[in-house]
């Protein structure tokens, strides 16, 4: 594994309440540089909250994000997107009254050429169609690009979410539950796009599929109420009882992990 | 929802035709046929015009790109506005104090004129452009109401009666003065098309689509790592020019600008014929613009003067009619064709 020892991402005791519910609370955890590290929890447990905080989008109650070995706690949305943190929304959070291959331009845009150049360059705008096609090749969307966004399916949305992020350049990319609504061949996809990242992308996933979970995941940590109730690699999870207890409030190991093993 | 599908071209849109850039070539075409022969007739108005329509349609041309400039506000970059009108008038009164005192020529004009619009939209919008929504509208509606009450406190500028006594405008330094209406017309004719063209260029540059981002969502730019307030401040800036030109070319044409031309129903009528047109394309807010102009002041002439009720009138009968706007009939007929054939 070329994992190296060097954290990419280092969370120290972060919290964040909505006014009197903590969503996120007293969270710390490091992922490794190029790691494939899965988090999971029940529904309300505070993973999309979480990536929330993580991509900028939602202050920190208290707590502090180091990226890279930096302090981002106080860094915007966009500042820590250009440093190579970003992610994907649950809920799909496209450009819908503009095309495939444009919403793709946008994020091609800002990585390689000049998004506020009021003027068309060819030349460099061709090199901006040419990544955002390649991009959207690699999600299987090669053939719809001018399509309006507005109209593609829930699972061909959630492609374009994953193309985007790609297209970003990033260095650690947050996906929040990237298959739901996706169909098994659409699925099957995205697990091979993400086993195809190079190891220098860090990968974290918010997934209910567990087969996902445990095909892609190397570690896996599991968030309940806020609290990150354990850590460790997916075996370590089949089997901790608090796990079971938060999910089902049994313990029963196969009633959750049944399915995937 | 299908009729903006048209807009994207989804005839052509095969699997496996990776040739993305073939499936717009027939409709450029078209277009520059459609604009080709639209500018003719404009040209050839002054053949048939008498001089009173033939300087309502360069008021209208006027005006039209300050509705241009509301609409890349408005339509492309999804942030209403009420406070083009204040760059408009930036450009008009500056034209017209260097057409005063310091040149004729009518490209200095336009080029000074331009800047101020340019300059004063820079300043006000560093604020205005922080703001979204409702909001955004109620600032841009302070702009252009405080400039309407400015100017119309500066004695220099003549106050509240106006600024008169504009030389009529010439081409180039030292030229032949337009004294006739035609190549007035002209002139004013060829300061629409270059602010218009200016704005087809923007609305296909990368800022142009990062103005769409915008308008679709905000946020998710920056989350891609876009600087949204620069976007916006950038192309405010550039709408604040367009305004500008459209002010100059106003000044041109009426040889006079009063505070009453950047006032509230200027700022709505604008809106209104962007609406009217279709927010989002260029030139159906134009043709909105033109309907504004020929109702209120063609039309209305023949009401004694109840142009603005009847623009109300108008409007509601739109609103229900042509929700899109004229833009949006254009495509849905398009569209029907293309799949006949
Ligand atoms: N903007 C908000 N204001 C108030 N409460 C919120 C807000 N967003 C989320 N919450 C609450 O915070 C808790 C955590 O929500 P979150 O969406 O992070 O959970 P999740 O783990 O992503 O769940 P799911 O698996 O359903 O996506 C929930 O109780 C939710 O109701
Ligand atoms: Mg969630």
């Amino acid at each position: 594994m070329t994992t190296t020892d060097n954290p990419i991402l280092d969370i120290r005791d972060l919290t964040l309440s909505f006014g009197s519910l903590t969503a996120v609370d007293g969270v710390t955890l490091r992922v490794q540089e190029g790691a494939r590290h899965a988090l999971i929890g029940p529904n309300g447990a505070g993973k999309s909250t979480l990536f929330g905080v993580l991509a900028g989008r939602l202050r920190a109650t208290s707590g502090q994000i180091f990226f890279n070995g930096q302090d981002v706690t106080a860094l915007s949305e966009a500042e820590r997107a250009r440093k190579g943190l970003v992610r994907t929304f649950q809920h799909s959070s496209l450009f819908l009254g503009m095309s495939v291959l444009d919403n793709v331009r946008l994020a091609v845009e800002r990585t390689i050429s000049q998004p506020k150049r009021p003027w068309p360059n060819p030349r460099r705008d061709r090199a901006v169609t040419d990544a955002a096609m390649t991009h959207l090749e690699s999600v299987g969307l090669l053939s719809r690009p001018s399509s309006l966004c507005g109209a593609l399916s829930h699972g061909e949305r959630r492609q374009v979410e994953v193309a985007m992020v790609l297209a970003c350049e990033p260095r650690m990319v947050l996906f929040d539950e990237p298959t739901a609504g996706m169909s098994v061949a659409e699925t099957n996809r995205f697990a091979e796009i993400v086993e195809s990242l190079p190891r220098k992308v860090t990968v974290v996933v918010v997934e209910h599929d567990l087969d996902i979970v445990f095909r892609l995941a190397e570690r896996v940590s599991v968030l309940a109420a806020g609290k990150l109730i354990a850590d460790g690699t997916p075996e370590d999870i089949r089997t901790n009882d608090a796990v079971q207890e938060a999910y089902l409030g049994t313990s029963s190991n196969d009633a959750l992990f049944g399915a995937a093993s | 929802m299908s009729a903006t599908n048209t807009l994207s071209g989804l005839t052509a849109d095969k699997p496996g035709t990776p040739k993305l850039l073939s499936r717009s070539a027939p409709r450029p075409m078209l277009r520059l046929l459609v604009a080709v022969v639209i500018l003719l007739v404009l040209v050839s108005l002054p053949f048939f015009l008498a001089p009173y329509p033939l300087s309502l349609a360069g008021r209208a041309l006027a005006f039209g790109l300050l509705v241009v400039s509301v609409d890349l506000l408005t339509g492309v970059m999804g942030m209403p506005s009420l406070g083009q009108v204040a760059y408009f008038g930036a450009g008009a009164y500056t034209a017209g104090l260097v057409g005063m005192h310091l040149s004729t020529s009518g490209v200095v004009q336009l080029l000074i004129g331009t800047l101020a619009g340019a300059a004063l939209a820079l300043l006000t919008g560093a604020v205005a452009v922080r703001t979204a929504g409702i909001v955004f509208l109620m600032i841009t509606l302070a702009i252009g109401e405080l400039a309407h009450i400015g100017v119309g406190s500066i004695n220099a500028v003549g106050a509240s009666n106006g600024l008169a006594g504009i030389p009529p405008v010439s081409v180039l330094p030292g030229g032949e003065p337009l004294v006739v209406p035609g190549y007035l017309y002209w002139w004013v004719l060829a300061v629409f098309v270059i602010g218009f063209c200016a704005a087809a260029v923007l609305n296909r540059s990368p800022l142009g689509r990062s103005m769409r981002g915008v308008r679709d969502g905000e946020l998710r730019l920056r989350a891609l790592g876009q600087n949204t307030y620069s976007v916006k401040l950038i192309a405010y800036t550039i709408a604040g020019g367009v305004a500008g030109a459209a002010g100059t070319a106003w000044v041109a044409q009426t040889q006079f600008i009063s505070p009453g031309d950047l006032g509230f129903d200027m700022a709505a009528f604008a809106l209104l014929s962007v609406v009217l047109g279709g927010a989002g394309s260029l030139w159906g807010p134009v043709i909105g613009a033109g309907l504004v102009i020929f109702v209120r002041d063609w039309l209305g002439g023949y009401i004694e003067g109840r142009g603005t009720l009847l623009l109300g009138v108008v409007f509601v009968i739109a609103v229900y009619v042509l929700p899109r706007g004229v833009a949006g009939i254009k495509w849905r007929s398009l569209r029907r064709k293309s799949s006949e054939s």
